[in-house]
């Protein structure tokens, strides 16, 4: 049982918060939205030069091989909001061509994408499921030496940025997965950006008769769901690491403002009901925190982690909720304004509740593996 | 990080659950509500035969009688004895006594106090909180007067439990009535025996029953004082980590939570097992991640017992004591979920209110979020109950049960 971050991890988290602090202040997120630029391509090259897109692949692949590097970047940037498609490309993706890649296709994509020299997206949701595991309906059928692909994907992370969709398709097995490595900028592919909160970019991505090779399909046909599964554990995981970080940052910014912000001839925080407010989150940042660094561990070890993650991400869900109440109770009217920072992380919020499962399915899932 | 029980530690684990499983007949399981003496008394005679098998104070060094491994290894004790539901004795020597004189005890002290504790043969009380000093206990009122040779006490203590059984109480009082009040508290551990203690009994409404503990003019030798004069308030505050991060009472209701999912499946209504209720399926899984996140927090914070950078010591401290309350509380409002009549009441799995732990100033847990009232959904439409999915709609890895698991 080891609860501490080895002597490298904690100076990788220092290193990061030295560097987001410095390089990726409120100013500049607030810049980007202003400008409706998904993110900034200065930062992402910096970030990649640093080696923070692979460092949770195996040592082959330049990465250290655990995921806890990943953990403690992702709370930072969690914190700092850095606005990157680095959850989409270099974990969920970069997994996926890991996991189920053959050699050449490693070759081919791999390096690109650590070195942030291209762009991945996972295009998997689809309008009106729910569970887009299931059955997609979106459909890949025998066109000569390859297949033709037919169908519209919903809310696709950096769409518009992304040079390389990794498209999850139904082909001949009716009940399985088949993924497709399509090119952006295939005939037939149609990005039509949807607005969204926090200036997050995704897009409705159609497909119309878009051809690949036979050589595009990623792990076989029919055979994408056990890869496509737990790339998404990770993404998940790594996505609760951000929840995190953003939830830690949001108490100690409210934590500071109570002990400064004077009314009735003294600080809030000597009132309780700001006390109780405060010590309440911390508690939730602590369960989620904890719940996320045993899910990522036993991920690491290649353990049965399925309900440690639905546990980490509910648990991280309702934090997340509730540092967006504090946040907005403990900064009260300020924090509805533009100007103010607040909800630059309660947009943040909102997103990473739903994305990766919300509550609701992850509860299920929960319900689920406990027999009930 | 690597969070999850060793190899060594799970089969530790295993073999103490074999052993109380196999040790400890039905009736001599404590639920709530159903204290009685001779509970007590075959807690005591386990504790000896736990004592036996070096398990008892498997995380103690070796040189005090203990097993010289783990804050893990005691945990994992405390945990299997709550789980197995055997009446908890000498709690206070082996957590809070005991490691407040291996810190800040003399040799002689040490070698007097520890070993008994370790063989299992000796019970301590605590007097910590006063009638005037709950959650302010640093506002306690009695008096410890230096006399010649020996300190005078007179005062009173609240909610002294196991008093009947006690043989010593390890307790707080004022030596310097002139200081500030966090500076002039001692720690001491004073014989019950000793003329001028007395009790009045104050029953719980679980069938325990605790005392307010007297004392006029007790005279207690000068090597009753644990650590430095006046410094007793750090001292006890220290040990109180130890109380803080015992999941003993974490398992005890971790159990009654384990049974009342059982019943849940095993209960049908209108032709449907309860836990295909939508209501109570959600319920069940959310208090599940609760339960998650405290017994980590729990375990974290006795490992945590070196600062570190990140460490969330005090966060991991209110985590369990806020957890403590809730998760003893809550499942009362989901017993609470079953129909009128329903010929399995799971009343038994369930904590009454007000079984909760005192907290550390032996004042009532305050959080009490329980969720009555719960409006029952027994009519769902039909297709709600199908069988659940995981996580995007498949598992991976299947995991039935109770698979969340801190095991290897």
């Amino acid at each position: 049982m080891d609860f501490a971050f080895t002597q490298a991890q904690e100076m990788l988290r220092r290193s990061a918060r030295d560097f987001l602090e410095s390089n990726c202040p409120t100013a500049v997120v607030r810049e980007l939205e202003a400008k409706g630029v998904p993110y900034s391509a200065d930062l992402w090259r910096r970030v990649a030069d640093m080696g923070w897109l692979g460092v949770a692949l195996p040592e082959e692949h330049g990465g250290s091989g655990d995921i806890m590097d990943q953990m403690v970047l992702a709370e930072e940037i969690g914190r700092a909001l850095l606005p990157s498609p680095l959850l989409t490309s270099a974990v969920t993706c970069g997994r996926l061509l890991l996991l189920a890649g053959d050699p050449s296709q490693r070759a081919a994509l791999l390096p690109p994408l650590i070195r942030g020299q291209s762009v991945m997206s996972l295009a998997l949701e689809e309008p009106g499921a729910r569970s887009p595991l299931k059955h997609p309906s979106t459909t890949a059928l025998r066109h000569g030496e390859g297949y033709l692909i037919n169908g519209v994907k919903a809310f696709v992370p950096y769409a518009s940025s992304a040079d390389v969709f990794i498209c999850a398709v139904r082909s001949e097995d009716p009940q399985g997965i088949t993924l497709a490595l399509v090119e952006s900028n295939s005939p037939g592919v149609a990005v039509t950006p949807v607005k969204s909160i926090a200036n997050f970019p995704q897009a409705l991505v159609k497909f119309d008769n878009v051809a690949v090779g036979e050589e595009k399909v990623l792990g076989g046909a029919g055979k994408g769901r056990a890869p496509l599964v737990e790339a998404l554990e990770w993404a998940t995981i790594v996505q609760c690491g951000e929840m995190v970080g953003r939830g830690q940052k949001i108490l100690e910014m409210v934590v500071d403002y109570s002990k400064s912000r004077v009314q009735f001839g003294r600080p809030i925080g000597a009132f309780q009901a700001i006390q109780h407010q405060c010590a309440d989150l911390q508690v939730a940042v602590d369960a989620a925190r904890l719940l996320t660094y045993r899910a990522a561990s036993n991920l690491r070890d290649g353990l049965p982690s399925s309900q440690e993650i639905a546990m980490a991400k509910a648990a991280a869900n309702e934090m997340s909720r509730l540092s967006t109440v504090a946040g907005h109770g403990i900064y009260a009217g300020v924090s509805y304004t533009l100007e103010h920072d607040m909800r630059l992380y309660s947009a943040r919020n909102m997103l990473a509740e739903a994305g990766m499962g919300a509550a609701a399915r992850h509860v299920d899932a929960i319900a689920g593996m406990m027999g009930l | 990080m690597r969070i999850r029980f060793t190899k060594e530690q799970q089969e530790f684990r295993q073999e103490v659950s074999a052993f109380l499983e196999a040790e400890t007949p039905p009736e001599r399981r404590t639920i709530y509500g159903e204290f009685s003496e001779e509970k007590y008394w075959f807690g005591r005679a386990l504790a000896r035969k736990l004592a036996g098998k070096g398990w008892l104070t498997v995380g103690w060094p070796k040189e005090y009688g203990g097993g010289g491994k783990t804050f893990i290894e005691q945990s994992i004790l405390d945990e299997q004895i709550g789980y197995h539901r055997v009446q908890r004795v000498g709690l206070t020597g082996l957590n809070f006594a005991g490691p407040a004189i291996m810190k800040f005890g003399s040799e002689e002290q040490k070698s007097r106090f520890l070993p008994p504790i370790a063989r299992g043969e000796v019970e301590y009380c605590q007097g910590f909180t006063e009638p005037n000093a709950g959650s302010d206990l640093a506002s306690l009122e009695m008096q410890a007067r230096r006399d010649g040779d020996s300190y005078v006490l007179n005062g009173s203590k609240m909610f002294t439990s196991y008093y009947a059984h006690a043989d010593y109480i390890y307790l707080l009082a004022r030596t310097d009535p002139h200081a500030p009040k966090h500076r002039g508290i001692s720690l001491f551990i004073v014989e019950m025996s000793a003329p001028g203690v007395s009790t009045r009994p104050l029953p719980y409404i679980n069938g325990e029953v605790a005392a307010q503990t007297f004392f006029d003019d007790v005279r207690a030798p000068a090597s009753a004082l644990v650590g430095e004069e006046n410094r007793g308030w750090y001292h006890a505050m220290t040990t109180l980590d130890y109380e803080r991060a015992g999941l003993e009472r974490y398992a005890r209701v971790r159990r009654a939570f384990d049974d009342f999912v059982d019943f849940c499946r095993g209960s049908h209504y209108d032709g449907k097992p309860l836990s295909h209720d939508p209501v109570v399926r959600r319920k069940l899984a959310i208090l599940k991640v609760g339960y998650g996140g405290l017994g980590l927090a729990l375990l974290e914070g006795g490992v945590d017992a070196e600062p570190r950078p990140g460490s969330q010591r005090g966060g991991v401290h209110s985590l369990s004591l806020r957890h403590t309350a809730e998760v003893e509380i809550r499942p009362r409002g989901h017993g609470d979920t079953r129909p009128t009549g329903d010929p399995h009441p799971p009343v038994r799995a369930c904590p009454p209110p007000g079984s909760h732990r005192r907290s550390q100033q032996g004042e009532p847990a305050p959080a009490r979020r329980g969720h009555h009232g719960d409006t029952p959904q027994h009519h769902r439409p039909a297709g709600l109950g199908t069988p659940p999915v995981a996580a995007y709609g498949l598992r991976l890895h299947p995991s039935p049960g109770d698979a969340e698991t801190l095991g290897p």
